[in-house]
């Protein structure tokens, strides 16, 4: 049985956690409101681009001249997993989600004779893979200097990954990340941004009739490149109101949980306190009765 | 018959401008253009310049440094990588992007070298005539 001292101060430690949980609720709340106000202005660009993309794709996806970015190598040997997770963690089931994600893929490709390859966004995602999988590592990107995800930070990554998919360094390119769904669901998301995929059904709705300048090809040789840096913009702001949404959730429950703790705590500190006064009574009593 | 058209400029974080215009010039890859209501369908990359809107308020320039313009009878919108207000335009901030710009032309590979060198060339030109 502890002492009644033991009990207060486990009371007192358990009252500040709640009060740190507490607080990151509220940081995660407001930090969650504006990574999705960023993921909403991004919204536009996004779309034009796809419906734009998605036209032409269609009319040149065939031709021999479409650029390898669109069309592909040619092969599919050799694979690039683009795993995005946070810098931080705390925030309940969103980075192993994704580990989990990537890894039944890294797994499924392997079995197929596949070679992988994999480039981290996010410490944690990496310390999470580097247990069995720290010899498919060819790069890491960091941002754990970076407060807000600014289209700079996309485009530098995708530079890189042109960079390697120009010196044939891989066949197909895979980004990982969370899809925001709502503060409790965020949905692991595998996307392939090379060869390029389109929503078909976006392309029909774009509708036809533009003239082009210059011509198709030139058009799509220029905006490839930019729509992976989209692309991968897109990913990495999804991924951040994901992971203030997990955050929340996740905070929500802790304070909620020591919130019950305390409140066993105290019956159990409230019934030793009486239990010790009615034994000093009993002890006055039967003192005086032996009087 | 409208008499305006829609003018849109996007940026890929956020969108930055929404007017109703008499008419918009655009740096299209093949040389300026201008589109005034009920143009037909068009669709032009950009090369680094100026973005000038005509509308009742006045005149309204932007700079851009590349991306795309989608032109309908209705409306035109500018998807640009990266855009200022003309106004803000400075020397040291275009020297900025001209070193930018000529690290990518130096690594791109053959197939668009030739594009890369271009938008190089171009941003240089603006930064000639603003600091002329």
């Amino acid at each position: 049985m502890p002492s009644l001292k033991d009990l207060k101060n486990r009371i007192n430690s358990v009252k500040s956690t709640r009060k740190i949980t507490k607080a990151m609720q509220m940081v995660a709340a407001a930090k969650l409101r504006r990574a999705q106000e960023a993921a909403e202005a991004a919204r536009p660009f996004a779309e034009r681009m796809d419906a734009v993309l998605a036209n032409l794709a269609r009319a040149s996806k065939d031709s021999p001249t479409a650029p390898r970015l669109l069309a592909g190598t040619g092969k599919d040997d050799v694979h690039l997993l683009i795993v995005a997770t946070a810098e931080r963690g705390l925030c309940g089931g969103f980075n192993s989600q994704i580990v989990k994600r990537a890894r039944q893929d890294i797994e499924r490709l392997r079995a197929e004779g596949k070679t992988v390859k994999i480039l981290t966004v996010g410490k944690k995602g990496r310390e999470q893979l580097k247990r069995g999988y720290a010899d498919l590592f060819v790069g890491h990107v960091d941002f754990s200097e970076v407060k807000r995800i600014a289209y700079a930070n996309a485009q530098s990554v995708a530079q890189d990954v042109l960079h390697r998919f120009d010196a044939g360094e891989f066949d197909v390119a895979t980004v990982y990340f969370n899809r925001f769904q709502s503060v409790i669901t965020q949905v692991p998301t595998a996307q392939q941004v090379i060869p390029a995929t389109f929503d078909e059904s976006e392309a029909a709705e774009a509708g036809t009739g533009y003239e082009y300048e210059p011509d198709e090809d030139a058009i799509l040789a220029d905006l490839l490149p930019r729509n992976l840096a989209v692309q991968i913009f897109r990913a990495l702001l999804e991924n951040a109101a994901s992971e203030q949404g997990a955050r929340m959730s996740a905070m929500d429950n802790a304070t909620r949980n020591a919130g019950e703790m305390i409140d066993k705590l105290t019956i159990v500190y409230n019934r030793s306190r009486q239990a010790a006064i009615t034994k000093e009574l009993i002890e006055i009593i039967s003192g005086a009765e032996a009087l | 018959m409208a008499d305006t058209i829609k003018f849109e400029l996007v940026s890929p974080e956020r969108k930055l401008a929404s007017a109703d215009a008499e008419s918009v010039t655009v740096p299209g890859m093949a040389g300026d253009m201008t589109a005034m209501p009920n143009h037909a369908p068009f669709l032009t990359t950009l090369r680094p310049g100026f973005v000038t809107v005509r509308g009742a308020a006045g005149e309204q320039t932007y700079f851009v440094t590349g991306g795309f313009a989608e032109i309908s009878p209705e409306t035109v919108s500018v998807l640009a990588e990266e855009a200022v207000e003309g106004a803000e335009v400075t020397r040291a901030w275009l020297d900025e992007k001209i070193e930018a710009f000529t690290a990518i032309a130096a690594e791109a590979p053959a197939e668009r070298a030739q594009a890369e060198a271009l938008k190089l060339n171009d941003i240089k030109a603006v930064a000639e005539r603003i600091s002329g």
